[in-house]
């Protein structure tokens, strides 16, 4: 039976999911997106995020949110790094479409199994003290293990929207996914820019690990479940578009929470992607996106 | 001088002591030559936990034999491949076994999912499949070689969740309602059912009936909407990722049943038991092997130390209580039975295992017909005074608490469940 109390549960609780949905998707909405790198390997590179912030927490006791924000120079540098590889191999001989999928492919599985060799299968989680307990505000239950990694979501979208309007490499990065000559012929080095845009993009990844393993326990392979929901935000969202990705991962995460509470947990991801055939059939650019 | 005639000599006089060595020996070199047991293991994906666990103490059955003077008087080897949690992988990987690695024996890889298509491959050579932990697989082959070591009993869907629904239907008053919650794979949706068939068979009011997919990041919302339907019992099936998410949900949202757990994977797991620490306390779950008293099987005890002093390092399980005895348990009962007929027949091999009750590590071991244990043993065990932050606890006594069977119950349930 649905009630107020359930209906009003069911929403906050997919606003809280949707947001981790964005931290989750934030990093592919920029090589996907705008930087067209098909960048498969994204959610290893959250789980990587993950077992940072797990080692730390384990044996230091540090907030795992802390952790993944402390560590987001080093993702970066990584995915600066990662650029050299990719420009170097593939994108420089124009081999990026097939090759570079498939290297993203590798990448995912070397990055997998070197996770299991050095830290083994099984399930490892963090702790905190927020975890277990719950706000209450009136008859909405907000539980700490969801609105955090909500929140700290939110925050990192902002301020990567924010980079992205308002400082030069920002709008750079928006420019080389638009017209990469054009910002050649004004002097700026697109190479340069896609570095930096992938540097960002896996820097993401460092946050959004921490906050998947306050949600749940992480093992090496769990980042492919992951693979085609984010997908399907960031397309939904509109290519390229930070604000439609974060719209998107909302939209999907209140749906999902609603079909969870009312019909059957079942459904929740088949009605997800629905709404995406739905939104390509009347939208085809997504919410976001430009046509 | 150097000549090639001397040479030549040379070369065919070691060919012809090459030759008549070898028409001498050739009893001696059969004897000796290793007896191969092979299988496939999830060393790799989401059930490689248990899998690299299982591979410990299989290892550790292999050196205790193997010391002993091996199988038939040859030394035992294992020929495994990682099956990567792939039902798909299984049957190349016995296909391989049986007709390139030529093994002498086969024994199955971890788990329900992976056991089911090695049954065909196996079957086909009438071979002799002790299996691990495959819940209800001779239902659809009705081989009769096939042995499965969980000791879910011999109708293992409903004897699995049937302690639980005995323990709740001895309270007063007793649980009218119950709700029903299934992981969309194959083990929990068979533990769920069968759960259902107890609930339906008890005239219990069914408020709540679905599942969710695999690996769902949060399970929240369908913990308020069970909350919500306000049943006496809520039985889970689910796996890992899926219990820990559900147990937080319950802690968060204050479940009111009275009567939390069932069949939830994971919850066994050291690791995950020291995380959810005291929101664990209450919860009626199925297990296997706990520190109680009345499970100290001969054996138990020494085993777990190698295992425990083996698990050091590997990113698996370290106590080992749920899986590894079993693992060693089935390998143990198929050395048992070869040494008993004293060659490979598979055939007598089979019907040794039949007739005969086995002294393991997990106790005394009899197979009904369908090859499943004769009786149930499912312990229900209840968490009890669990502290935060402390995975020591959990290998001693007194934080599992067996409830069900009576023949090894070591306390007597705290009802209503509460958080």
């Amino acid at each position: 039976m649905i009630t107020l109390e359930l209906f009003l549960n069911a929403v906050v609780a997919g606003l809280m999911l949707g947001g981790f949905y964005a931290a989750v998707a934030l990093g592919l909405s920029i090589t996907f997106g705008q930087l067209d790198i098909v960048n498969i390997a994204h959610p290893t590179f959250v789980i990587l995020g993950s077992f940072v912030a797990y080692i730390l927490n384990q044996n230091f006791g540090i907030d795992p949110v802390l952790i993944g924000v402390v560590f987001m120079p080093v993702f970066y540098y990584i995915g600066t790094t990662l650029y050299r590889v990719y420009y170097v191999s593939f994108e420089r001989t124009g081999q990026e479409s097939l090759s570079g999928l498939a290297f993203f492919f590798g990448l995912m599985f070397i990055i997998e199994v070197l996770l299991i060799l050095t830290f083994g299968v099984d399930y490892r989680l963090v702790s905190a003290p927020y975890i277990g307990k719950t706000m209450h505000i009136g008859f909405l239950d907000l539980p700490y293990r969801m609105l955090v990694p909500a929140l700290a979501a939110t925050v990192m979208t902002g301020a990567v929207v924010l980079y992205m309007s308002k400082t030069f490499m920002g709008k750079a990065i928006l420019a080389v996914s638009q017209d990469r000559l054009a910002l050649q012929l004004m002097g700026a080095d697109p190479i340069k820019v896609k570095r930096i845009a992938l540097g960002i993009a896996i820097a993401t990844a460092s946050l959004a690990g921490a906050l998947l393993i306050i949600i749940q326990p992480v093992e090496p392979s769990v980042g492919r479940l992951y693979i085609g929901r984010i997908f399907a935000i960031v397309v939904l969202g509109g290519m390229g578009s930070i604000s439609g990705t974060f719209v998107a991962a909302i939209l999907i995460g209140v749906v999902e929470s609603f079909i969870a509470t009312f019909y059957g947990p079942s459904w929740a991801p088949a009605v997800g992607f629905g709404i995406l055939l739905l939104t390509l059939a009347f939208r085809p650019q997504g919410i976001f996106g430009r046509a | 001088m150097f000549s090639f005639r001397k040479i030549r000599y040379g070369l065919w006089a070691i060919a012809g002591l090459i030759v008549i060595s070898l028409a001498f020996t050739p009893v001696t070199s059969a004897q000796s030559k290793n007896l191969k047991i092979g299988f496939s293991m999830a060393l790799t994906g989401p059930l490689a936990g248990a899998g690299k666990a299982a591979l410990i103490a299989m290892q550790i059955w292999k050196d205790d034999i193997n010391k002993k003077g091996g199988l038939l008087g040859r030394q035992v080897e294992f020929k495994f491949y990682d099956d990567a949690t792939s039902p798909s992988k299984v049957p190349g990987i016995y296909s391989k076994l049986l007709n390139v690695d030529k093994v002498d024996l086969v024994v199955s890889s971890y788990g329900t999912n992976e056991i089911s298509p090695a049954m065909p491959i196996v079957m086909r050579k009438g071979l002799v499949f002790m299996s691990l932990f495959g819940l209800a697989v001779n239902d659809k082959f009705n081989y009769d070689r096939y042995f499965q070591i969980m000791p879910a009993g011999p109708i293992p869907k409903d004897d699995w969740s049937r302690g639980f629904f005995k323990l709740a239907m001895a309270q007063n008053p007793k649980p009218k309602s119950v709700a029903l919650l299934a992981e969309d794979a194959d083990f929990a949706l068979s533990a769920v059912a069968g759960a259902r068939r107890h609930a339906k068979r008890l005239g219990m009011k069914i408020v709540y009936d679905k599942t969710f997919p695999f690996g769902s990041p949060d399970v929240t919302s369908v913990m308020r909407a069970i909350k919500a339907a306000n049943a006496d019992l809520v039985y889970v099936g689910s796996y890992p990722g899926g219990s820990v998410g559900l147990v937080k949900a319950a802690a968060e949202l204050g479940l009111k049943a009275k009567m939390f757990g069932g069949g939830m994977v994971g919850l066994q797991f050291a690791g995950i038991q020291k995380n959810l620490g005291p929101m664990l306390n209450g919860i009626v779950n199925y297990d296997f092997w706990v520190p109680e008293p009345t499970l100290n099987f001969p054996g138990v005890k020494d085993f777990l130390k190698k295992y425990q002093a083996g698990a050091k390092g590997k990113g698996v399980d370290p106590f080992g209580h749920y899986l590894p005895p079993y693992a060693y348990a089935y390998l143990q009962i198929l050395g048992d039975a070869v040494t008993a007929v004293g060659n490979l027949d598979q055939g007598k091999i089979a019907a040794y295992i039949h007739k005969t009750t086995f002294t393991t590590v997990v106790g005394k071991v009899k197979f009904a017909k369908n090859g499943e244990w004769a009786n149930t043993r499912t312990l229900q065990v209840q968490f009890r005074d669990v502290a935060a932050n402390n995975m020591g606890q959990f290998n001693k006594p007194g934080k599992r608490i067996v409830l069900y069977p009576n023949s090894v119950k070591s306390g007597s349930i705290k009802y209503p469940y509460k958080q």
